[in-house]
């Protein structure tokens, strides 16, 4: 398979970016991180320097990965994260436009690189269950019934890979958000801190991110399927605590 | 470097009080005082930010690194199938005394009494540990935690959150290190390396790190070092580790002295994604939960292998863990599987793409569950774990079985540590699967997250605390000449990466050559003269990295190909030490495997007058001559025999 690719570079935060042009020839089980690596080797071996972009598990786990690829974060195959896409899921497409997220409150560090630390900022604002090591109780003590337990899980598969807000017209983050908040507030355990909700859209607020008019955008590129329904359960708990 | 007596710093007497009484005779930190102390603890996955979060909690200033842009994306997210713990949730006969034996009988007997003892006390702790945090476990119908059974284990003890385990336990524990910082007490960098260690009178007082952003190389100074780095796979090139997953801490430690013990233990899981072609990046693990209910099979007949599966009748096909091992089937452990999966294939009988004209692949079929629990009930216990494997090959496991072969996936080798946790360096500590504590030579499944949680919430802070106790803290606004030489150091070496006298490839290119070397030699079968070959080729190779490795860029910005020349350097001296080790086991355990130690049926064949011993090398200032110290292991409580899985 044959591709031409328009890939955005930028050297850092405060250089002009521009798009590079590449072609490539790969076997259709290659995987698009794959690609892009064998690319990078020919950059190498060529004496340029390689597109830096994130990743580190490749199985669509750490959240790492993030290319929009043809103006979608994650790319074209529903539910799967950039490393989980493979060059059989754009058989007839030539042009691949390859860019970074992009939103104000994830700055681009270099070409497909951003800076998501926004992220690590709005949990520790409030994303936590207050207990200190060693004093838990025996854990059967407080069962949980397994439809709720099931709904936080749900919740709690959120990867942090910041798609929804690269997706956002707002560049919110309130999906992100209500997936925590909705994880840790639907479990008995998560019951006590009431001013969660509160506190993590303070700080997201904080941190730059847009709020929330309803595109609904964000549900339709997490790769991870987390619901719309999660905002509101987060508002419902956020109208409780008022 | 000095000659030193390895102290395990064991505890005597009965094995149940061990950990209790040495706690007790641990000194400890007046709360007051706690936050004179700086602790630096490298790697923030399970074991590192579990350590962070409570001594943070307990009031000691923590400064935490990680290579990735969020504590919450380590490698540690990537664990699937479970947690072990000795609840006996399920009645049946589990107790901290069977997972104990479980996990020294697992280890084929390497691994110390003492430190596996304590292990199984305390992952009942872990897991209301992790409940109380909100981790979702599954759930009964009840509402009482549920349990599956995972290889190496008769008993149902492992906890699991679908396929997600290590993913709800590293975000319980990244939560609980968010909090901290939020309190002022750990102070995190991402996108941050460290490079080295700074070393003051002999004792680890601080890191070099490099900022992976700006590319400033910077000193830190500290009272102790945790290295919570984890597991060095990805020597290989190709294993189920993340891709960042490297050897650099716990490799430039080992250069400043710090042991490292058994280093070609090499964990090879048997249910892994076959090689599907020459760019592959990285092997997809397929969880062992999967061995609960799938049933592995191979053709009979080599004339099959081209057929599809569905078309080879019953009877013509060849069961062969259920075959071999009737007592635990297909759930033996891991080493056992992977060797059997090897040696259908080595006959021929293998199946799916073929790499270098071989077929490497065996099938593991769902038909059977599928039938018993209907779709829907095997879409909820391995949903995610079938979405995966179709998203990488293109096919649907419900209808055709999955293909797997076996590939790197832990290493039980790691840096040398006491009871204590603390390496043969004063104030160096590692945690997780840096050191190399209680695996023995085989882990079984669900193991490592109990051990690297165990390490970080319960032992580190414990005994952290036993050495700042005897410490003046020490000044980190002044400046330490030991810490500037250590970062010119640090300087010199990327320079050298930087500027090879003919560059020509890629690292990666060389990191594949590697890989391939140390896969034919120190994989799952281990022969003296190709690795005594292997030894020369890695020397060979290496000497032609350091002359042709060709890295652009610079090292004043962001830049990946210098961060993976650094990390391959590394890979390339601890190679060799693994097929050092290899060379000098004469005897199989475990994932070890002499071919010239090998039973006529196939098995192990341990030595133990001989070798009942843990392997710690030293640095010796030649890569190639290390020196080789030997922690004797006594059996008091078990009495190791042939492990026995028929
Ligand atoms: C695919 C897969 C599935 C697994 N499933 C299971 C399972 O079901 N059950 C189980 O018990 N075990 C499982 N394991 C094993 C288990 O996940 C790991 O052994 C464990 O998570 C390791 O945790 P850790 O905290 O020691 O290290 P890691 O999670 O690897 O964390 C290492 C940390 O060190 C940092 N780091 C490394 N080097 C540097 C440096 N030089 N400078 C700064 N920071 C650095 C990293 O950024 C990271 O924060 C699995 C492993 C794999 C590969
Ligand atoms: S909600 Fe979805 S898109 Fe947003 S960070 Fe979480 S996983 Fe990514
Ligand atoms: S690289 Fe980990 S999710 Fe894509």
């Amino acid at each position: 398979m044959i591709f031409t690719l328009h890939i955005w570079r930028q050297h850092d935060a405060n250089s002009q970016g521009n798009f590079e042009q590449h072609q490539i020839d790969v076997s259709e089980d290659t995987s698009f991180l794959e690609m892009l690596d064998a690319l990078n080797e020919q950059l190498i071996q060529t004496g340029q320097e390689a597109i830096a972009f994130d990743f580190d598990c490749r199985e669509g786990i750490c959240g790492s990965c993030n290319l929009v690829i043809n103006g979608t974060p994650h790319g074209k195959h529903r539910a799967t994260t950039t490393c989980q896409q493979y060059m059989r899921d754009y058989a007839g497409e030539n042009e691949l436009w390859i860019e970074p997220w992009r939103a104000t409150a994830f700055p681009i560090i270099k070409d497909l690189i951003v800076d998501r630390s926004a992220f690590d900022r709005i949990i520790q604002a409030g994303g936590y269950i207050e207990i200190r090591t060693g004093s838990a109780p025996e854990a059967n003590t407080m069962p949980v019934e397994k439809h709720i337990a099931d709904h936080a899980f749900d919740a709690a598969t959120c990867i942090g890979c910041g798609a929804c807000v690269a997706a956002c017209p707002n560049a919110s983050a309130t999906l992100f958000v209500a997936a925590k908040v909705s994880h840790l507030g639907s479990l008995p355990q998560g019951q006590m801190d009431h001013q969660r909700a509160r506190k993590m859209l303070l700080a997201m607020d904080e941190q730059g991110f847009g709020g929330c008019s309803n595109y609904r955008e964000c549900e339709r590129v997490c790769p991870k399927e987390i619901s719309v329904s999660n905002i509101t359960t987060m508002n419902k708990l956020l109208y409780q605590s008022s | 470097m000095s000659d030193f007596e390895l102290d395990s710093q064991t505890p005597k007497g009965s094995l149940e009080n061990r950990w209790k009484q040495h706690k007790f005779n641990l000194n400890i930190v007046n709360p007051a005082n706690r936050k004179k102390y700086n602790v630096i603890v490298v790697g923030t996955g399970l074991a590192g930010a579990a350590a962070a979060a409570s001594m943070g909690e307990m009031g000691y200033n923590v400064k935490t690194f990680c290579f990735q842009d969020s504590p919450r994306r380590a490698h540690s997210i990537a664990a699937q199938g479970g947690i072990n713990a000795a609840k006996n949730y399920q009645n049946d006969g589990d107790s901290v005394w069977r997972l104990f034996y479980d996990t020294i009988k697992g280890g084929d007997y390497r691994a110390r009494e003492s430190n596996v003892f304590r292990l199984a006390e305390l992952s009942t702790s872990i897991i209301d540990q992790a409940v109380a945090q909100g981790v979702p476990f599954a759930r009964e119908y009840s509402g009482y935690l549920a349990n599956r059974s995972f290889g190496g284990a008769q008993v149902s003890r492992t906890f699991y959150a679908r396929g997600q385990t290590g993913q709800q336990l590293l975000l319980g524990a990244y939560q609980a290190m968010s909090k901290q910082v939020d309190a002022g007490t750990v102070v995190h960098k991402s996108r941050c390396e460290m490079h080295d260690v700074i070393m003051i009178d002999g004792q680890a007082k601080g890191i070099v790190s490099r900022d992976l952003v700006t590319g400033e190389l910077e000193t830190h100074i500290a009272d102790c070092v945790v290295l919570c780095t984890g597991g060095y796979g990805n020597v290989f090139y190709l294993s189920t580790n993340a891709k960042g997953c490297n050897a650099s801490a716990a490799w430039r430690a080992h250069k400043h002295g710090a042991l490292f013990a058994n280093p070609c233990f090499t964990q090879i899981h048997p249910t892994c994604i076959p090689q599907q072609g020459e760019l592959q990046s990285k092997l997809t693990l397929m969880s062992e939960s999967l061995r609960n209910d799938g049933r592995i099979w191979a053709p009979k007949h080599q004339q099959d292998c081209e057929k599809r599966p569905e078309a080879i009748p019953e009877h013509d096909r060849d069961y062969f863990l259920e075959r071999m091992y009737p007592a635990f089937g297909n759930l033996v452990p891991r080493d056992i599987a992977s060797r059997a999966v090897k040696l259908i294939c080595d006959e021929g009988r293998g199946v799916g793409h073929a790499i270098d004209g071989k077929k490497l692949g065996v099938y593991l079929d769902f038909a059977k569950a599928i039938e018993k629990f209907g779709l829907d009930g095997v879409e909820e216990k391995y949903g995610n774990l079938f979405d995966m494997y179709q998203h990488i090959t293109a096919e649907n496991p419900y209808e055709t079985p999955m293909r797997i072969y076996p590939a790197v996936h832990y290493t039980m080798g790691g840096l040398w540590v006491d009871y204590n946790l603390m390496t043969s360096i004063d104030g160096l500590f590692a945690g997780g699967e840096a050191n190399f504590s209680d695996h023995g030579a085989n882990r079984l499944g669900a193991s490592a997250l109990m051990q690297g949680l165990a390490d970080g919430y319960f032992i580190l802070p414990t005994t952290v605390s036993n050495y700042l106790a005897q410490q003046t803290p020490i000044d980190i606004t002044k400046s330490y000449p030991e810490a500037q030489q250590t970062l010119q150091a640090c300087q010199a070496q990327l320079d050298r990466l930087l500027n090879a006298p003919d560059p020509q490839k890629t690292p990666d290119e060389f990191h594949r050559k590697l890989g391939q070397i140390l896969w034919n030699a120190c994989g799952m079968a281990r022969e003296k003269a190709i690795l005594e070959s292997a030894i020369s080729d890695i020397q060979a190779l290496r000497k032609q990295f350091w002359q042709q490795v060709k890295v652009t860029g610079s090292d004043k910005t962001l830049n990946q190909t210098l961060e993976r020349a650094g990390r391959i350097a590394d890979f390339f001296e601890l190679a060799e030490l693994m097929c050092i080790d290899a060379l000098t086991r004469e005897e199989s355990c475990g994932c070890h495997a002499r071919v010239e130690h090998i039973t006529d049926d196939g098995e192990a064949q341990r030595h133990d007058d001989e070798y009942a011993f843990v392997s710690a090398w030293q640095y010796s200032g030649n890569v190639s001559m290390p020196v080789l110290y030997k922690e004797e292991l006594h059996f008091e409580f078990v009495r190791p025999t042939t492990r026995n899985y028929k």
